[in-house]
């Protein structure tokens, strides 16, 4: 093996990597996307944590109804129940962020597949395909959200379900677009003529340089997928009680909006902050998927 | 002026047609050509005279509403249009024929390093493992010219500049050493500097590796310095097939006339104006009975309104397709 030449810098990882971590590189350079990242870690441990980390059980009073913050020894207060908002916002984290994330990422991988065949494919596959995606397009996306979870029993699973459904259409229209432009891009050819294979040219060729946009977009919509989610909630279509994700209890606390503003606030401001770090992020990731930005 | 040399490609009677709804554009009506190993044929025209569909049609990679209607495409004794999709993917495309197309700045794949890319060709084509794929495209970037080959192989394309680039698709093109070169274009978008290098470049490495070269362009001076044998196409139809020095010293049809007469010469006096051929290039669709050309033409004669003069020797070895020449009025 002494007879391979020297390619470039020592290379003691895969290259897949190395390209990562040239993307994580571009990417700290985004002070306010790294700020994201690193405030949705945080968020998504303490989440993960809850059972260590949450001061009180969220289902049991343990302070006054609607005590305001710093009484009772309660940081965030109680709610009308007289249970420990700061418990419940640590729990109910978890709800919203697997109501934001999952069926967001599961969306962006359906949509990856029926976009790159619908364009892929072209003619008749891409004018049906197309047109079943406008008709779920005609509905406003909480709309179509709304009557896929009133359809289901209440619950996390039937919320997801709804953001999954509703975001296809989007997604793919996203996807679909990017992979005709690729499709026609010079290189598509080029590798044509030099004896590429169907499916090589569409995981070697198209997709890397499809994926880029369709992530960003991703990670934006799932700030906006925890609103949705959190909307859901409120209306009861989301988990039932006494589990609440924090759209629920921005609802809960709507009943005393005026005496016990901290009930609604603080979930309000979790879903507002969550949901702004996720843009932040989607901002950053552009730059990070994009190989111009690496350095040699 | 066939030379003893079997042709390696011999492309008979093509016809490569579209199907707009408006009717049927004959983007390749009836081309003939052969070229043999080791030499360059050229390929002029001007835009939409078929040219470049004349290079996709051989490698088949012809797009609806596009399609090829007849003739036939014999490499070696195969021909081309009865292989399988699968067979031509496998033994052909990217093997025994390559194509380097004309803007080096978007033919190559952004997501992934030059090294990887041409990497891949090699592995795909020539059954050979990651190391040994690896080594033979950097030897390959080194014989196309490109400083630090070792560290430039994990670059992506957007680090090389247009010259660079085209080097690069050029080891690609060469990396399974294939039989026939297609070059639509190289240099056109390249800087004039640059030009004359790739040019030099290609011809050095055809002629080494003895591979036959289409060469497609509309610039006569890059006729005159490449070409062992000139095809100047108009309106999807072949209207002169010579070799080169014929070509230039004796042109039969007047739009090859015509064109050379529009190239300035170094000594030409600096006051006289640079000749144009009146017109445009017609859009073959629907054309109507007669030569294509006969709008434009000076020589036109009544019977060039009537039927398409066929392709015909004007003396051995040079072939031109014009009415006015038959009937020996083209005589300068």
């Amino acid at each position: 093996m002494t007879d391979v030449p020297h390619l470039g810098r020592p290379r003691r990882v895969p290259a897949f990597l190395e390209t990562f971590w040239a993307s994580i590189v571009v990417f700290s350079r985004h002070r306010v996307s790294f700020t994201a990242l690193i405030f949705l870690i945080l968020v998504a441990l303490v989440s993960i944590l809850a059972p260590v980390i949450a001061p009180h059980d969220p289902y049991v009073d343990v302070g006054w109804r609607n005590s305001p913050p710093g009484e009772d020894g309660l940081i965030l207060g109680a709610d009308g129940d007289g249970r420990d908002v700061l418990s419940r916002l640590i729990w109910g984290g978890r709800i919203s962020l697997l109501m934001g994330v999952v069926p967001t990422l599961a969306a962006m991988l359906a949509s990856l597949l029926i976009g790159v065949v619908a364009a892929y494919s072209g003619r008749w596959a891409d004018q049906v395909i197309m047109r079943v995606l406008d008709m779920f397009f005609a509905f406003p996306i909480v709309l179509m959200a709304t009557v896929v979870a009133g359809i289901l029993k209440p619950g996390l699973a039937t919320v997801c379900i709804a953001i999954f459904i509703a975001l296809i259409p989007y997604i793919s229209r996203l996807v679909r677009t990017t992979t005709l432009t690729v499709k026609n891009e010079p290189y598509v050819e080029a590798a044509r003529s030099a004896g590429g294979r169907g499916w090589e040219i569409l995981s070697r060729y198209i997709v890397p340089n499809v994926i880029a946009p369709v992530i960003v977009y991703t990670t934006t919509l799932m700030g906006f997928m925890i609103v949705l989610g959190s909307a859901l909630g409120f209306l009861g279509f989301g988990v039932q009680p006494p589990a609440a994700d924090w759209g629920t209890m921005v609802e809960e606390g709507r009943v005393v909006l005026r005496k016990a503003p901290h009930v609604s606030m603080f979930p309000g401001i979790a879903i507002v902050s969550v949901a702004l770090a996720f843009g932040f992020i989607g901002d950053g990731l552009r730059d990070a998927l994009d190989p111009r930005m690496r350095g040699r | 002026m066939t030379p003893a040399i079997e042709p390696i490609l011999r492309v008979e009677d093509l016809r490569t047609y579209f199907n707009l709804r408006t009717g049927v554009l004959k983007a390749v009506d009836g081309v003939s050509f052969t070229v043999e190993p080791g030499k360059v044929l050229c390929i002029v025209g001007e835009s939409g005279s078929g040219k470049s569909v004349t290079a996709l049609s051989i490698l088949r990679l012809v797009d609806a509403p596009g399609s090829i209607e007849g003739g036939r495409i014999l490499y070696r004794d195969t021909d081309l249009l009865d292989l399988s999709e699968a067979q031509m993917t496998d033994r052909i495309r990217g093997d025994r024929i390559a194509m380097i197309f004309q803007d080096p700045m978007t033919s190559l794949n952004p997501s992934f390093t030059i090294g990887e890319q041409i990497a891949e060709g090699i592995i795909a084509h020539q059954r050979v493992g990651g190391d040994e794929a690896r080594i033979k495209t950097v030897e390959l970037l080194r014989l196309v010219g490109i400083p630090h080959a070792e560290e430039r192989y994990h670059d992506y394309p957007h680090h090389f500049s247009g010259g660079m680039r085209q080097r690069v698709l050029i080891a690609a093109a060469i990396a399974t050493e294939p039989d026939v070169l297609i070059a639509d274009e190289p240099t056109t978008a390249l800087d004039v500097t640059i030009q004359a290098q790739i040019l030099r470049l290609l011809a050095d490495l055809q002629r080494g590796l003895n591979s036959a070269m289409i060469l497609i362009t509309h610039d006569l001076g890059v006729v005159a310095a490449m070409a062992d044998k000139v095809m100047v196409m108009y309106a999807g139809r072949v209207v002169e097939y010579a070799d080169v020095e014929t070509l230039f010293s004796n042109p039969q049809h007047p739009y090859t006339k015509g064109l050379l007469d529009s190239v300035l010469g170094l000594d030409a006096p600096a006051d006289v104006e640079l000749h144009s051929i009146p017109g445009l290039p017609p859009v073959p669709v629907n054309m109507p009975a007669g030569c294509s050309f006969r709008p434009r033409c000076s020589l036109a004669l009544d019977v060039c309104a009537q039927s398409f003069p066929e392709l015909r020797e004007a003396e051995p070895g040079h072939e031109a397709a014009c009415h006015a020449v038959d009937a020996g009025l083209a005589r300068s």
